[in-house]
């Protein structure tokens, strides 16, 4: 055990919710008929099918590659046949479709052959990297971002501390819990692959105060592997936004990760519980990532728990297990109330960094019009990133842009504290998303506004030349042409002359 | 329970605009009691008609302005600056007196700037200035404590005397006003009267003046309990008190014939209304908590230098106007450091 070195201003004491989603162990979701598989489910390029409609696939069969290197492959989740690859509804918040592969399962659940690593130290960890990229792995926190690249600090980096995030500090999720609590030895297989996939000083399994059962069980675990003696368990407070990355660092080791930095920057890597996980099944089992643990919970679910489930799993089945009192298209979150966002249809399946699906929450924020702004600064003290949202709205507002970077709108974690904290109820964490959209799109309109005039003057400029040359063509050919009849003139006149000669 | 938002954060703390500003006015009501004991009716003709005319006001103009009447009305805003102005100005102040001021800054300080959120001026303060400049003799016309008083006056005279100007019975202000310990105490100095002499007649009491000191007290407690409802946060009181702490300590050491102690200075005239109720008004104040800090010592010590260099008896209202005009500038300098900036 350890003490935590550090802690981030502002943040919030919420309510947890979590006993709702505690009480049963997990449990496996059915498999359903149809997986519906996005080909990008994690940050970076979508992947590439490998298969074609009809094929028949194995449980864990790769059937779409990684394409360029921010990117992971994807897996049949059970045996069965692909019946479809096209565009399909996926859990996004503007209703998009995306490419996906559809299997129809054959209900044989049949793996396809696995391979084990016996022994993982001996490899180097580029080989361990390589195998997590191909087993589809990602942050199952809830970003998506591709693990192995996580697990690469590169050749002018050491790692001090690798620190396991099991915070889990939005209200209703219980997910990372659940694991710790279940499967503890399981995400120490992952936290030893890591550590040597990154030669780490240290390593600490950071944990909210609010976990006591996976504390201990995690400290079981520990206790039975003696020689992991650099890891330890940093018991932390519980308060929100303590489960960010950059939150997390700051209490874990009271250190900040620079503006416009990475957290391998100062030394740090950060991985989710769920991820270790993932990463000790598949070197240690030769199992891709294809399910994961969904927690379904809310005031309005009948039986709340935590659901092993298959990616492409359709939502509405996860539903109908779980039991709920929701009326048809009425909408839920996907991910937690702080962050998460709201889906109505639930015809769209499972996917990677689905963490929690969370139908009705208690003290729900009103569709209220909000007053203006007193300047209270309530939201500047809830902060963790120390910005002055208040300003920030000011010139989000108005449209000044340039302001809002000023202000460090791009430091904004999006973690909704301000939001919560408003006395006028006004909606700030949307004004900072349209702000910083609109940033984005207007660099985009410059750098192509930048290459159109780099265009049009290297055109410009060639043309120029073009026609200087011409000219200077024209020059050369006029002076010719003066010279030779100049010549000619000589010679006619040399001619006659000569002539004139003979006469005389 | 359903969704309301569209977008997240899907959950909401219980904090409103309306909540703070019941709080303000409830933390007043201690006060609000103890000058009606010392002062009589008067005080509570003044407040009631300060609200009518305040609520009137805000009505038509949120009218003028095509904004929805209903949820700006109920904010509280309107009537928080009310009662502010109300319990600032002489009890006896005629009634035209209190509407001129009300109207003012109802209008003008808040409305022609954009309403609630948007005045650069704490509303109240812009009201009371204005009346200051333009009827001195009205506004320093203030009553002596009851017990002090040849003429305690009932409610019915008080009503007279403010809507008439003078009583069946003969009374009019100027029989019945008193100076306060402030006023009291500048003319005195002014008259190389030492402070030490000054304090030993009866109206001084024991602090800041008979009356005057019990009304700090329960504005200094009323401000604690929005301190402790986290309605206001503890830097602007505690930087002005302290700052005014500080000055009147030093002068009390060096120079002693200039003004009364420190904690006559504390507990007199309009300190702990101005640090509680008057100088945390975030709309006018700054942002930032180093700003506030800023803030506050700016204020005190402004207060300060009114009150024994400026030409009038007390200094809270200019001080805090004074301080408004600097909050652009306060804040930009006093901006915190962002998680992973370097420091500077």
């Amino acid at each position: 055990m350890t003490q935590p070195l550090g802690s981030f201003p502002g943040g919030l004491k919420l309510r947890g919710h979590k006993k709702r989603s505690t009480q049963t162990p997990i449990r496996r979701t059915p498999l359903a008929k149809q997986l519906i598989l996005p080909l990008q489910q994690h940050i970076g390029a979508a992947a590439v099918p490998i298969v074609e409609v009809g094929d028949k696939v194995l449980k864990g069969q790769r059937i779409a590659r990684a394409e360029g290197h921010v990117s992971v492959c994807l897996h049949a989740p059970s045996s069965g046949t692909v019946v479809a690859i096209d565009e399909q509804a996926i859990p996004h918040p503007s209703g998009l479709s995306a490419a996906c592969i559809t299997i129809e399962t054959d209900g044989e659940d049949k793996w396809a052959e696995r391979h084990p690593v016996k022994g993982f130290q001996d490899m180097t960890p580029h080989e361990i990297r390589q195998i997590i990229r191909d087993a589809g792995i990602v942050g199952l926190g809830g970003a998506g971002f591709p693990s192995f690249i996580k697990l690469n600090p590169g050749i002018h980096h050491t790692v001090e501390s690798l620190i396991l995030n099991g915070a889990e500090c939005e209200p209703y999720i219980t997910c990372d819990d659940m694991l710790m609590r279940e499967r503890a030895d399981g995400i120490l297989d992952g936290v030893e692959i890591m550590l040597h996939a990154l030669n780490a000083q240290e390593v600490l399994l950071a944990i909210e105060d609010n976990k006591s059962q996976a504390i201990s069980s995690m400290e079981l675990a520990l206790a039975a592997r003696p020689h992991l003696t650099q890891t330890k368990i940093a018991v932390i407070p519980t308060r929100y936004p303590t489960g960010g990355e950059k939150q997390i660092i700051q209490v874990v080791t009271g250190k900040e990760v620079p503006t416009n930095g990475l957290p391998i920057d100062i030394g740090i890597v950060c991985h989710n519980m769920g991820t270790a996980y993932a990463v000790g099944r598949a070197i240690n089992h030769g199992e891709p990532l294809i399910s994961r643990i969904v927690t379904v919970t809310g005031t309005d679910v009948t039986h709340a728990g935590n659901f092993e489930t298959l990616f492409g799993t359709p939502i509405s089945a996860l539903l109908e297990f779980a039991e709920t009192k929701r009326q048809p298209d009425e909408p839920f979150i996907l991910g937690g109330p702080m962050m998460g966002f709201n889906l109505s249809g639930d015809n769209l399946p499972v996917t990677k960094t689905a963490n929690c699906i969370l139908v009705g929450v208690e003290d729900a924020a009103e569709k209220a019009e909000p007053l203006p702004c007193i300047r209270c600064g309530d939201c500047a003290s809830a902060c963790p990133a120390s910005l002055l949202p208040q300003q920030l709205y000011w010139h989000a507002r108005a449209k000044d842009f340039d302001q809002t970077r000023d202000y460090n709108l791009f430091d904004c974690i999006e973690c909704g504290c301000c939001d919560y904290v408003c006395p006028s109820k006004i909606p700030l964490v949307s004004y900072f998303r349209f702000a910083k959209t609109e940033i984005m799109n207007q660099e985009r309109e410059r750098k192509k506004s930048d290459l159109a005039r780099e265009r049009f003057e290297t055109r410009q400029a060639r043309m120029e030349r073009e026609q200087r040359e011409k000219e200077e063509r024209q020059r050369q050919r006029k002076a010719a042409l003066a010279a030779s009849k100049a010549k000619k003139e000589q010679d006619a006149a040399a001619e006659t002359s000569s002539a004139e000669d003979k006469e005389n | 329970m359903a969704l309301f938002r569209i977008s997240p954060p899907f959950l909401a703390g219980t904090n409103r605009v309306t909540l703070q500003m019941l709080q303000v006015l409830l933390a007043m009501v201690p006060a609000v009691i103890a000058m009606v004991m010392f002062f009589g009716p008067a005080v509570l003709i003044n407040i009631a008609l300060a609200l009518v005319v305040a609520l009137a006001t805000e009505a038509l103009l949120l009218k003028l302005r095509q904004r929805p009447i209903k949820p700006f009305l109920s904010d509280g805003s309107a009537a928080v600056t009310a009662v502010l102005l109300a319990v600032a100005i002489p009890p006896l102040s005629p009634w035209w007196l209190t509407v001129l001021g009300v109207m003012f800054a109802i209008i003008f300080a808040k409305h022609l700037y954009g309403g609630l959120g948007y005045n650069p001026f704490n509303p109240a303060m812009v009201g009371y200035v204005l009346l200051l400049l333009s009827f001195p003799l009205e506004m320093t016309t203030w009553l002596p404590v009851q017990s002090l008083a040849e003429h305690p006056l009932n409610f019915e005279q008080a009503f007279q005397l403010i809507f008439f100007g003078d009583t069946a019975t003969g009374l009019s202000v100027d029989t019945v006003s008193g100076a306060t310990p402030l006023d009291a105490m500048k003319t005195q100095i002014g008259q190389q009267i030492l402070p030490e002499y000054i304090v030993n007649q009866p109206l001084f009491g024991m602090l800041g003046g008979i009356g005057w000191e019990w009304i700090n007290v329960w504005f200094l407690l009323g401000g604690l309990f929005l301190l402790y409802r986290k309605v206001i946060s503890w830097h602007v009181p505690a930087a002005m008190l302290g700052t005014l702490l500080v000055l009147s300590s030093i002068t009390a050491l060096f120079a002693p014939e200039l003004t009364g102690s420190p904690l006559f200075h504390l507990f007199s005239g309009g300190t702990m209304i101005g640090a509680f109720f008057i100088a945390t008004d975030p709309v006018s104040g700054s942002t930032t908590l180093k700003g506030r800090l800023v803030f506050g010592a700016g204020v005190g010590a402004l207060t300060y230098i009114i009150r024994i260099w400026g030409g009038y008896p007390d200094g809270v209202a200019f001080a805090v106007l004074l301080m408004n005009m600097l909050v652009p500038l306060i804040d930009y300098y006093t901006q915190p450091k962002v998680y992973g900036a370097s420091s500077k």
